[in-house]
């Protein structure tokens, strides 16, 4: 393959890529993303193949492995192109079906399907169904229709038009300007103004300058970052050249975390085709300038994600952070000016030179132009991840495009912003998703977790969840943080087990203080963030654990006891057969005891019971009921009385 | 590992003391686990003080500097599982394997870590043993599951 | 080096270009709380104790003096209800590893800090590192380091190392706040007995 040394080259290579391809020609489209992968499309992509190969198809047909497509509750996913065609949860043995029934007669298998839940209606095409409908995926919606491993499918979607047009058509600084002008802000959790980011290093003096994409996504529950680099890397390394020309730098870093081997794997092919086509390197697209990029693992440690720990892990030393009294746009890698940007907002950038910061404005709020990806998991039934303008309320992204809460259970909060953000709670629903509104109510826009929480859920259980899994992964280093999580820690687990007392919440509150202010890094200051904001908003939650010894979403074990309500036992034996810990008394048509000397509050029991009996509870704050006498605990049927 | 294996992966990464980390990386990955001799041997070639290898190696969750058992098991404790009841998972592999997070049994049959969002989050709670996903697992299904492995 | 003027605690303070807060301030006469800071070694902004209270633009906020450079009028404050509050909570959380540390006790009784606040903790290191950066910095001979991280986080000395060097040397001894139990006690052990995961690993 020649390398392409002109703009006017790469359109011409562009064309003949697209002239080779038949829009009409069947295409099937599988998703391939780890997400899938977990739930069998491996399989199924070898039952395709075979398949097509054994009807005889295979010059008929193509056949497309690519990255997320985002609907991860339903996956593996199929779209059969020119049709667009949507089918779900595909298993090995449906592929016959599809391909001689759909491919080859043109006729829509009902059962794989979207069904409404409002409606009942199947829905054929991707595009119609109210999850994908609701979005704008201005961003991520390029991961259907490319094999990450291609560079040829990204060129016929328009790769690297935009690179062409930056380092043809503009100068430095006009390229810096436009994406100052677009107001776009950081997607990993900070929100600062990328173009005024940028800006601080082109200015600096030093001749060495550094561009680094930070994929070292931890926050828990977040994978937007996994799937845009498995699904689409070029996008990123598009992103990144076209910074680092604007700033004027010549060597780059893609930091991903070790914990993401098919993202390393996709970004590394990547980076040698884009070497080979002429897009990285030397003299790229024959314009002079120089760029490389090389790829850094993690190691697994969620400090890392912070910019200046990031670098110092770069460095190949601990990931402890540095005062950013001189921020690291200044002096960063090595002392030299480095722009840090998420891997979502470098992905940003080339639709922003393409089309122009004015057509980015357009979307979103006034603090907060464009689109964010969230990830949206948890208690809701479309898990998966989904991009929305900024602005759209969060009650549209849980109910409109989640599909609201599984079970029939009622909504609690929904967490965003990982471990340094809060808990939103029902009233506050309506909020206009953005960075700035997020922040005032007690949260922040984080990486884009959006972890939804329901009734059964112990708000004073997730501060405990958070606290522990920072100070799991505090550096260490200064003493707010490690001392002090770690002594919050103590108190919130105490707290939970029924060990509370008066006193601990405002201890907890002092040392929330402590570490706010007093922290090396954003970690440490921002790690109160979640026992703070649940206790603003479910402050009776914790008392009720300190005070009563009683938790109401009967979530904490210490707390709860299982007991099943003899008026409702009908002594099926499920729970008893069930039960790992043989702490079931009874048997067929004698009503069945939970020996609470034995149960260790796994809550199998509870999931076992069916749902027409509804017999086995969780009681909290008060004794368990005493088993009723032995006679009265067997059943006489009625009908069999009669007899 | 042999002394040769570690001056060749040192090489490849042009011996620069930045590059530190990602030398340790291949070599627990083709180890398993990180002898102190193989630190040893890093820091001498990388002209890197040992304390600053053993910080290292114990500050990053992908080292360990013991054997590890036959069978990896990975529990992901990410926020969206952790809500759908990963604790209790957690609590029934610690009581069938005898270990805790970080350990690895006497057998060196099991070696247990708790990682942060494995990316199925809608398969949750997710239970990697080896590199398989075991989704929407339940505290009696957990023991099935590990009583298959030798 | 150019001559900057700030103020601290009322008094115009005259600096040069380059300094930290905290330079300023002792060159001054006005003590600042530090743990972790060594006139020899590079400052380590780990304890947070020196944290200071700055006026820039405007805006008011806290920073560690060890490491904020000095500017053109900058307001600093050395003491506050903040400052106060903050330095007590970082005293009895480290109280909570060594009560009986003179250092400590004496900034205790200074800031009102009671030592037992928190539960005792087991291990008396205060992490403030100066032992490690001592022995890096100025002996050159890393006999001792860190290993692992946050609450976790302990000392270990290299013991071929220690073996070799630190009998003769001893010189971390008397920086150590806890008064060198910890060192001397870690350095023993070692040298005693080695650690377990290197002897007895299965030979390579």
């Amino acid at each position: 393959m020649p390398r392409i040394d002109s703009p006017a080259d790469l359109e011409k290579l562009r064309k003949s890529i697209l002239s080779q391809r038949d829009p009409d020609k069947p295409c099937i489209t599988l998703c391939s993303g780890s997400a899938c992968h977990a739930t069998g499309s491996g399989k199924v992509a070898e039952s395709i193949e075979e398949e097509v190969k054994k009807q005889g198809l295979r010059d008929e047909v193509d056949i497309r492995k690519t990255g997320c497509h985002g609907f991860c509750e339903r996956g593996p996913i199929i779209v059969i192109h020119p049709e667009e065609i949507c089918y779900f949860q595909i298993t090995p043995e449906d592929v016959p079906e599809i391909v001689s029934q759909t491919i080859k007669e043109k006729k829509v298998i009902e059962r794989l399907l979207y069904t409404d839940p409002d409606t009942n209606e199947k829905i054929i095409h991707e595009s119609e169904i109210p999850f994908y409908k609701n979005q704008k995926r201005l961003v991520f919606g390029s991961n259907g229709s490319i094999d990450p491993k291609s560079i040829d499918d990204y060129l016929a979607i328009g790769g690297y038009s935009a690179l062409a047009k930056a380092l043809s058509g503009m100068s430095a600084e006009q390229v810096l300007e436009e994406v100052k002008k677009s107001n776009l802000r950081g997607r990993g959790g900070g929100g600062f103004p990328a173009g005024r980011k940028w800006e601080g290093s082109r200015n600096a003096p030093e001749e060495t300058k550094y561009v680094i994409v930070n994929a070292d996504e931890g926050d828990p529950g977040a994978y937007m970052d996994r799937s845009l680099l498995e699904g689409n890397p070029h996008s990123i390394l598009e992103g990144c050249t076209i910074g680092a020309y604007a700033i004027g730098s010549h060597e780059g870093y893609i930091y991903v975390r070790q914990e993401y081997p098919l993202a390393v794997e996709n970004v590394n092919i990547a980076i040698k085709m884009a070497e080979e086509y002429g897009f990285l390197g030397k003299n790229i697209l024959g314009s002079g300038f120089d760029f490389t990029v090389r790829v850094h693992r993690g190691a697994g440690a969620f400090v890392c994600g912070e910019s200046t720990a990031l670098m110092t892990a770069l460095e190949g030393r601990v990931g402890e952070p540095r005062s950013k009294y001189i921020r690291s746009n200044i002096k960063g890698l090595w002392g030299m000016p480095s722009v840090l940007n998420n891997v979502e907002t470098w992905a940003n950038v080339p639709l922003i030179i393409n089309k122009g910061a004015d057509w980015f404005t357009q979307f979103g709020t006034d603090g907060s132009k464009g689109t964010k990806i969230f990830s949206l998991v948890g208690k809701i039934t479309n898990t998966g991840l989904v991009e929305v303008p900024m602005g759209m309320s969060l009650k549209d992204i849980i109910y409109k495009i989640g599909g609201g809460i599984p079970g029939g259970k009622k909504f609690k909060a929904v967490q965003t912003g990982g471990p340094s953000g809060g808990c939103i709670p029902d009233e506050l629903l309506d909020l206009e998703v953005g960075f700035d509104e997020l922040t005032k109510a007690g949260s922040m826009m984080g990486s884009g977790g959006m972890i939804v929480m329901d009734e059964d859920t112990c708000m004073v259980d997730v501060a405990r969840y958070f606290i522990d899994f920072l100070t799991d992964e505090s550096c260490g280093k200064c003493v707010p943080c490690r001392e002090g999580l770690g002594q919050m820690r103590k108190i919130l687990t105490k707290i939970t087990e029924g060990k509370g007392k008066e006193g601990d919440i405002k201890l907890l509150e002092e040392l929330s203080e402590v570490a706010k202010e007093a922290s090396l890094c954003a970690l440490g200051t921002s790690a109160p963030n979640p026992f703070l904001s649940t206790v603003r908003y479910f402050r009776d939650e914790y008392e009720a654990h300190i005070q009563e010894k009683r938790c109401p979403a009967l979530s904490c074990k210490e707390l709860i006891t299982f007991h099943i309500d003899p008026a409702k036992c009908q002594a099926c034996m499920i729970c008893k057969k069930k039960c790992p810990a043989e702490a079931v008394d009874g048997g067929k048509k004698k009503i069945h005891v939970i020996d609470q000397e034995k149960c260790t509050k796994c809550g199998t029991c509870f999931e076992v019971c069916p749902s027409r009996f509804s017999a086995v509870t969780k009681i909290s704050g008060e004794p368990v009921p005493s088993p009723i006498p032995e006679e009265e605990r067997i059943i006489t049927r009625k009908s069999k009385a009669n007899e | 590992m042999e002394n040769d294996r570690i001056d060749q992966i040192v090489d490849k990464h042009q011996g620069e003391a930045s590059s530190l980390i990602q030398v340790l990386l291949e070599i627990q990955s083709e180890n398993h686990w990180l002898p102190k001799r193989a630190l040893e041997r890093v820091s001498v070639k990388l002209q890197v003080p040992l304390t600053r290898i053993q910080h290292i190696a114990t500050f990053y969750k992908a080292f360990s500097l013991v054997p590890k058992g036959r069978h990896e098991i990975h529990l992901c404790m990410g926020t969206a599982c952790h809500v759908r009841g990963a604790t209790r998972i957690l609590d029934t592999v610690q009581d069938v394997t005898g270990i805790k997070p970080g350990e690895t049994d006497l057998d060196l049959k099991f070696s247990l870590e708790t990682v942060n969002c494995l990316g199925c989050c809608a398969l949750g709670p997710v239970m990697e043993v080896d590199g398989k996903t075991h989704g929407k697992m339940a505290p009696g299904e957990t023991a099935d599951v590990l009583k298959n492995y030798e | 080096m150019s001559e900057i003027l700030l103020q601290i605690d009322g008094k115009e303070i005259s600096a040069s270009e380059g300094m930290t807060v905290l330079e300023a301030a002792q060159n001054a006469g006005i003590s600042i709380p530090t743990l972790c800071h060594h006139e020899n070694l590079e400052p380590f902004g780990g304890c947070r104790i020196c944290i200071v209270e700055v006026e820039v633009n405007g805006w008011t906020k806290r920073v560690v003096s060890c490491i904020y450079p000095v500017a053109e009028n900058l307001v600093v404050r050395t003491r506050s209800e903040k400052i106060d509050k903050i330095r007590k909570m970082i005293l009895e959380l480290l109280l909570a590893h060594a009560p009986d540390s003179p250092e400590l006790q004496d900034l205790a009784q200074e800031y009102g800090a009671d030592k037992d606040r928190f539960g005792k903790e087991a291990s008396f290191c205060i992490h403030c590192g100066l032992c490690v950066r001592y022995c890096d910095e100025i002996k050159k001979k890393n006999a001792v380091g860190f290993v692992d991280r946050g609450i976790r986080k302990e000392i270990s000395f290299i013991p071929e190392i220690a073996a070799k060097e630190c009998w003769d040397c001893k010189e971390c001894f008397p920086l150590c706040p806890t008064e060198a139990l910890q060192a001397a006690y870690v350095l023993t052990k070692a040298l005693i007995c080695p650690s377990p995961s290197s002897e007895t690993a299965s030979e390579e």
